[in-house]
Formats: C-alpha cells, structure tokens, sequence
C-alpha cells in the first residue's frame, strides 16, 4: 500500500479562532516533506489533523487514497514523534520501543526481540533495561525515534523533535533523520520554524503563515524564486525595494523605485502599472556591480572567513544585508563609506504587491 | 543584638516549648495512664506500675467486635472512594474552564460540610427508602467526603502529568483502555496509594458522621466514646496507645516510602 | 465532556461520568434535598402522613427560633466556634510565622513532623486526653494546686475544657494554610519594611498578615466549621450548662425522636456554616478553589 498523504482544502476553527484554512497539498509516498511556518501560523494542527488527534472542521485528509475521517489516531498508518517526546517515564526504554507491538498483541519474547533490533539501528544496543530518565537528550531523541519506527508506519509525523537539543547535536541528529528516512523509505511529514532545518532536510518544503498555505516547493525553488512576500522574507534573508512596476516582457519584470529602475525575474503578480516590490538575497548584491546599481552607505562589516556579512542604509533609508565573497571585499570599503552595490537581474525577483 | 531582641527570642524559645507541651503532654499522659494501676485512668496519684489493663484490653470481646467494624467500614470506603475520586479528578481536569469552577465548588462542598450532617442527611434519605443505619450506610457517609480528599490528591498529581503521553501511547496504536491501564493509570499510582492509606485513617477516625449511620454497630471511635462515658478504666488507655503506637509508626512507614519515592529519578 | 471522550474514549468515560454522577447526585445532592424535605415538614404518625396534616412550613425552623433553652445554645455555638477560631489563629501565628521565615530547613522538617503526629491520631481519643487530664483529681488541677496557683481544683468540664480541646483538635487546619501562605512571601519584603524603619507590629499588620490572607482566611473557614459541628469535645467534655448545637440535634434523632426538626436544625447548622464559608471568603477575596488543598 502506497502511503502518500493528501490534504483535500481542510480548515479547522477552533471556537472563533480560524486556525487553518484551505490547505491543500498532497505529499508523496517516500518523501522527506516539511511543513514551515512562524509558531501560531497553523502548522502543529495540520499534524495532528493528519494524526487524526483532531478531526478537521472542513475538507479531508486522504492517506494512501483513503478518506480518514472518523478513524482516531490508534487506526490509522501514521506515528508521531513528540516535541516533548512524551516516552513513557516509567517504563523501561525496551517497552517503550516495543510499546506499539503490545497494542497490536505481538508476544512478549518478540517484542523484546524487536525491540533489541530497532536498539541496534539507532547504536543504543544494551540501553533497554534503563529508563528514559537515565539517558541525555540525544538518547532519549532516538529512543522517542526506535518507538514511532517499531510499529511500522507509513507516514511518520515529526513535531519539532529536535527543538529542544543544543546545536551541535541538532545538526548531527538532522544527518541521521535524513539517513534513517532514505533508508526506511517511510514518508517522512516535518513541522518546524527553523528554515534551514526545513532547507537542509526536505525533499520539499510546504511554507505557512495565519493558517494560510504560502507556497510548496523544492528548497532551492523557494529559495530562488518565492511565490510570495511571506515567502521571499520568511526563508533567507533578502533586501525589498519597493516600487511601481513600469514594464513587464519576457519573464522579466522592471519596477521604477526611489533608488531608480530596477529590474529582476517576474514573478506572481507582477503586472505592469501596479505597485510591486523586488527581492533580492543579500549573496546577490556586489559591490562595483554596474548593473542594476544601488548607492548605499556601509554600517559594519562583519568578516566571516569566506565571504563577509555587510550591513548598511541604502540611500531612502532601508536597510541593506549583502554577502560578499572574500575574494572581492577589496571593492567593499570600510563602514561610513558610499558605496555603489549592483546584481544580475536572474537573481532578483519582482512580486506584486497584495 | 540588642537586649530586647535577646528578651523577645527567650519569651519565642519558651512559647515554643509551651506549644510543644501542649502538643504532645495530652498524648504522654494518656499513654502513661494505660500503666497505672488505678482504676480511672490517671497519672497522680501513681499507684503502681502494670501491664494489666493491656490483658484487660486484649480480653475485651467488644473491643474487637468493633475493631472489626471499623476494619471492615474501612476496607470497603477504601473500595469505593478510590474509583470514585480518581474518576472525579478525571473528569474534573477533563473540563473547560468555565465548567470546571462550578464543578470543583459542587465537589468539595462536602470537605465544608460539618460531618453530622452529612450522617444526619445519608440517614433520613436511606430510611425513606427502608435502609436503617448499618456498615452500608456508614460506609456510604464517610465515602461521601472521604472521595474529595481523594480526588485533590489525584488531581495534585495529575498537575505534573504530561498528557502528550497519553497522545503518544494512543498515535502508537494502543486502545484507551491500554493507555489509561499502561499510561494514565501507572502514573496516579502512588497518588492511589496515599489516598487509599489516608481514607483508612480517615474512616477509622471519624466519628461525627458515624455516630448518626452507625444503627446497632458500635466502630471503634463509637466504643471508645462510650466507654468514657460509662466505665472508663485505663484499659481504654492501653487501647489508645496501642492505637497511637500504631498510627505513628504506619506514618512514618509512609514518609520514608514517599521520601524514597521522590528520590528515584523520574523520566 | 468532549475533551473527556477524547480523552478516554466512550467506554471508559461513561463509566467516569456515572461514578461522579452517583456520588454527587446519590451521596451529596439526594440526601441534602432529603434533608431539606424532611425539616419542612412536620413530625407525624406513619398514618398521617401524606394526610391533611402534611404539608410544608418552616414550622421546625421557627420552632428554634421561639425554643429559648435551644436558641441560646444555637448561638453561643456561633460564637464559640468563632471564638474557637480565633484563639486558634493566635496560638498558631507566631509557629507559622516562625516555621515559614525563620526556622532551618532542619527545624522545619522536625516541626512538620512533631505537628502532623498529634492529628493522624483520633479526635476521640486526642479528647479522650484532654478528658483525663481535666479531670477533676486529675494532673492538670494537681500540677496547679502543688505550684500554689489554685487552691482547690476546677471543674475544668464545661466550657473552658472544650475550648481547650478544640483549639488541639484543629490546630492542623488553622497551621498549614497560614505557613503556606506565609511561605510565599519574599523575605526581602520583611527586611525592606524593616530598614523602611516599621516595628514589629507594623510588620505584621501591614506586610506579612495583608499576604497571607488566603492561608488565614482557609483556616478560619474550617477551624469554625469544624468546631460547630462537632461532637465529641462537647459530648465528652461539656457540662450540662455548656451544651452545643449538634447535641441537640442528636437528641432529636436518638432521644426525643422528631427527626424532622433534627433535620431543620441540621439545616439550619448547614446555612449557617455555608454562610460563614461564603462570607469570609468574600470578605478574604479568597477563591473557593484555593480553599480545599
């Protein structure tokens, strides 16, 4: 049975409170997917919808092609994996794992079995005895891990599990996430507000705000090419230059702004005469670049070994962050200098205003 | 330190012993008395060292015709107030907001109830329908105020429970009778123990509400009661220091084992 | 009730719910309106009732009011339990004032302990003691007559001795509450009103009793509901001129044999206490849900 997971225009309201609307997307089966979002933009209650923890308002949730509704969260081929991660703080770590295994019936002399299996795969072998009081974090991470596995899931739902590890085993435990789902090839749904946990993980990345489902896309197409102003602010940082729209041609777009005319790729929205803003991601800024030219006064310079972050006004005022190189910092004079930044129009893009 | 600080933390130290004494001389002499050889329970005149009003206790049918009551009345409150309250925090916690105020103030109106009246009120509603004072009605009364206790210290526990765990359990596939047997249940435990140990003592001591159900049965608090007023003789004395010895030493069994509880490491 | 479903499924919440709805529709509702019934009515024959005779009045409850011997007992049992109350908060002050913010940690746990001791034991029996040594030939009046206080013994039974008891019998109720309460309070504060220059007094009045209210309030409720429906001390260690409320009431039931003005006067305790519940928490802007803990 194949598990891909289908949102069908779901909304959930909560009292008076408009949580989600209109979500629809569908996750294939195998795929590494991330939902993305701010906290309170709706992303934790699209998992638990799909959970079946709460039934939604409107729409459906389809999983392998199956209409889920009215089926709780004891019938349906998901597992999730908790913020808190909520193991079983009085039972050992071996029936914690195999603690599915007993809810289907399975043996004891097996589930003990199973569960010494899954210990090897996450290199916790002899741990089953302990309790999940005993273990560090990145112990207790795995185990909640072996856990959502051992039942065999077709989807596993990951409610920000990594949010509460110090950076360093965040990102080791991020590798090993990505390994462990190309491996199992279990479809793998990601909520987090982290962007580059999102980016670095997913094969694609659906990106929320207010309950509003912004855009869904690879990592490299939402970073390069933003269906909206959420988007282009939310993933990356970028510079927005505010303007009209004057001239629309060929996938090109040109916006007459206070720092002068400007052009960059069309994006959604982009139509002539109307007002628009253009983007641009700070590693496409460079200084002495003629094209598409932006004065601007330097504030600090921060070096950074490969390239440097500068930061500084443009001359109406807003706020510019451009990643240089090292290789031309040369151009890029020191702070309280004027200093002219151009960019390849391919790497800029130009949204309608809403 | 000046001196009148040093005159008012001597008057404190002496008004700490008096305290004390108060606390505790009602208790030594009571004890003491069951060991005079007078016939009133008393410590002056001493009018010799025995043992014998124990045998005379000991020898006391009726002593332990009521000791059995009372054990009886309550093994079976322990039967019914340990369901009930545990299933009352449930609920309770269960709630909204708005509802769970209203509901809280319904569920421990009985604590601010005097006991007589609840035993006054068990007793006409029971007679109405044929039922005359008895171990049932006893165990009924005491249960109905004995189930608020049990109920906040369940609810107190609850306070630290995390229920994405009982979410976990049911994602992994469990039914809810496997999580609460597995999940919820496991963690009230200790709190189910105490509240169990606690509605014992409560049973066995209580006497206002049980003296208006208890009919032709006479509990222990009932027996002694009346002994006081009828013929008391240091062999009551010898029961109640048996009665203390025991009680001191069952609480302190149960500090030491919650003590030992909360220094195991929790997950 | 949804969240409860959810919770626990329907099984499982069903029973809950019909648990709950014994004891409180079964145990506390059903008996109390029972009761309510029973005082309205007037005390008859098995064959009158239901007959011309029957019917409701407040005839039993007025009855306490024109019963001069029963309304006087009625409200010195008001205002002995207040009384009660009251010397109980002062002796139990300066120990939870001194447990909460000046004690060691090691003095805490060994007055904790030697506080809770007296109250797992028996009301009966902790009257029971207070019975012996009131007694007449008994240590109390011995100790005082050899000191040279007194001259002959004292009747101690009677008023004096259930005071006496009660206060010992409710110290727990009135001590826990206030050290709580007290325990919350910064000691910063204390050394802030200190230095401010405010004596003693002032401290206490005006920083450490303002504070815990709550406690004070929680103390006050229970030790006077407590006290004014209990039995024991009065039975045990009243003289006949010192009777209280719920003695009365049990010579109804089990001597004079009207259980219907038992049950008015049983309600009329209940009100009574229930009002004082109210009343002090209001007065204490207390919430009920901080009472019970």
């Amino acid at each position: 049975m194949s598990h891909s997971v289908e949102l069908a225009q779901i909304g959930m309201t909560f009292g008076t409170t408009r949580a989600v609307s209109d979500v629809s997307f569908k996750v294939e089966q195998g795929e590494f997917f991330s939902i993305l979002g701010p906290s309170g933009c709706g992303k934790t209650t699209i998992l638990r919808m799909i959970a079946g923890f709460i039934e939604p308002t409107e729409g459906r949730v389809l999983i392998g092609g199956r209409d889920m509704k009215g089926l709780g969260p004891n019938q349906r081929p998901t597992a999730m994996i908790f913020q808190s991660l909520a193991l079983f703080p009085l039972m050992p770590v071996w029936e914690n794992i195999a603690f599915g295994l007993e809810a289907r019936g399975v043996g004891k002399a097996e589930r003990r079995r199973k569960a010494d299996e899954l210990l090897r795969l996450i290199a916790l072998e002899g741990y089953g005895d302990r309790m999940p009081g005993e273990l560090s974090g990145g112990q207790r991470q795995r185990v909640a891990i072996a856990r959502a596995l051992a039942v065999e899931p077709g989807v596993l739902l990951l409610d920000e599990p990594l949010s509460a590890l110090d950076l360093k085993l965040r990102q080791h435990m991020r590798a090993e996430l990505r390994a462990l789902q190309k491996r199992t090839g279990v479809t793998f749904i990601y909520i987090t507000h982290d962007q580059s946990e999102a980016l670095a993980m997913s094969d694609r990345v659906a990106v929320m705000s207010a309950g509003l489902l912004q855009q869904v896309a690879t990592p490299r197409e939402l970073y390069d090419n933003p269906a909206t102003a959420f988007v282009a602010r939310f993933v990356g940082e970028t510079n927005a230059i505010s303007g009209r729209i004057s001239d629309v041609q060929d996938g090109r777009a040109r916006i007459d702004t206070a720092l002068g005319i400007l052009s960059g790729r069309a994006g959604q929205g982009a139509r002539a005469g109307q007002q628009g803003t253009i983007y641009i991601r700070p590693e496409a800024l460079m200084p002495g670049d003629p094209v598409n030219a932006l004065d601007a006064r330097i504030e600090r310079v921060d070096f950074e070994g490969a390239f440097a972050l500068v930061h500084g006004r443009f001359a109406d005022g807003a706020a510019l962050a451009a990643s240089v190189p090292s290789t031309r910092l040369a151009d890029a004079p020191a702070p309280g200098a004027e200093t002219r930044f151009g960019f390849a129009p391919e790497h800029a893009v130009v949204l309608g205003d809403a | 330190m000046s001196v009148a600080d040093r005159i008012f933390r001597g008057l404190f130290v002496l008004y700490l012993a008096a305290f004390a004494l108060y606390l505790f001389a009602p208790l030594i002499i009571m004890g003491a008395a069951a060991f005079n050889e007078s016939r009133f329970p008393t410590v002056i005149p001493w009018q010799g060292t025995t043992t014998d009003w124990f045998g005379a206790m000991w020898a006391d049918r009726a002593m332990w015709q009521s000791l059995w009551t009372s054990v009886l009345v309550a093994l079976c409150v322990v039967v019914v107030v340990v369901p009930v309250g545990t299933a009352a925090a449930l609920v309770l916690t269960s709630l909204h907001a708005r509802a769970r105020s209203f509901a809280y103030a319904v569920m421990v109106s009985p604590l601010l109830t005097p006991g007589v009246v609840i035993g006054i009120s068990t007793l006409i509603l029971w007679r109405q329908l044929g039922v005359g004072g008895g171990v049932f009605l006893i165990v009924l009364a005491q249960s109905t105020f004995i189930i608020c206790y049990v109920m906040l210290m369940v609810m107190a526990r609850l306070q630290r429970f995390d229920r994405t765990q009982e979410e976990a359990a049911l994602g992994l596939g469990a039914s809810r009778g496997m999580v609460f047997r597995r999940v919820t249940l496991p963690f009230l435990k200790p709190a189910l123990l105490a509240s169990g140990g606690l509605a014992v003592l409560q049973s066995i001591e209580n006497y206002n509400t049980t003296l208006f159900v208890r009919g032709f049965e006479t509990p222990l608090t009932v027996f002694i009661a009346t002994k006081v007023r009828t013929g008391l003789t240091p062999a009551v004395n010898a029961l109640a220091l048996v009665i203390i010895v025991a009680t001191v030493l069952g609480a302190i069994a149960y500090e030491i084992a919650r003590r030992r509880q909360a220094a195991r490491p929790r997950g | 009730m949804r969240d409860l479903y959810g919770r626990f499924g329907p099984w499982l919440s069903t029973v809950f719910l019909s648990l709950v709805f014994i004891w409180l529709a079964g145990m506390v509702l059903a008996p109390n309106l029972m009761m309510i019934d029973y005082a309205l009515r007037p005390n008859l024959p098995p064959a009158a009732i239901g007959g011309p005779d029957d019917g409701y009045s407040l005839n039993n409850i007025l009855y306490l009011a024109g019963e001069a011997t029963h309304r006087a007992i009625f409200l010195k049992t008001i205002w002995a339990s207040a009384l009660v109350a009251l010397v109980t908060f002062l002796v139990c002050y300066p120990i939870a004032f001194w447990m909460a913010q000046r004690a060691t940690t090691g003095q805490l746990s060994v007055a904790l302990l030697l506080i809770i001791i007296p109250f797992f034991i028996n009301e009966v029996l902790r009257t029971l003691a207070w019975f012996i040594i009131l007694a007449y030939r008994g240590p109390l009046n011995a100790v005082l007559t050899n000191l040279g206080l007194i001259d002959a013994p004292i009747r101690w039974q009677g008023d004096g001795g259930v005071l006496a008891a009660m206060v010992y019998a409710y110290i727990l109720f009135m001590l826990l509450p206030i050290y709580n309460a007290i325990e919350s309070l910064e000691k910063a504060q204390i050394e802030a009103a200190r230095d401010l220059g405010a004596s003693p007094w002032r401290i206490h009045t005006r920083v450490v009793i303002p504070h815990a209210k709550a406690g004070i309030a929680t103390g006050f409720v229970f030790t006077f509901m407590l006290a004014a429906g209990s039995y024991v001390a009065p039975a045990l260690l009243g003289s006949p001129g010192s009777r209280w409320f719920t003695e009365i009431i049990y010579n109804w039931f089990f001597e004079g044999g009207d259980w219907n003005r038992g049950a008015a006067y049983a309600l009329v305790l209940l009100v009574l206490c229930l009002a004082v519940v109210l009343i002090t928490l209001r007065i204490a802007r207390v919430n009920l849900a901080d009472v019970a803990k």
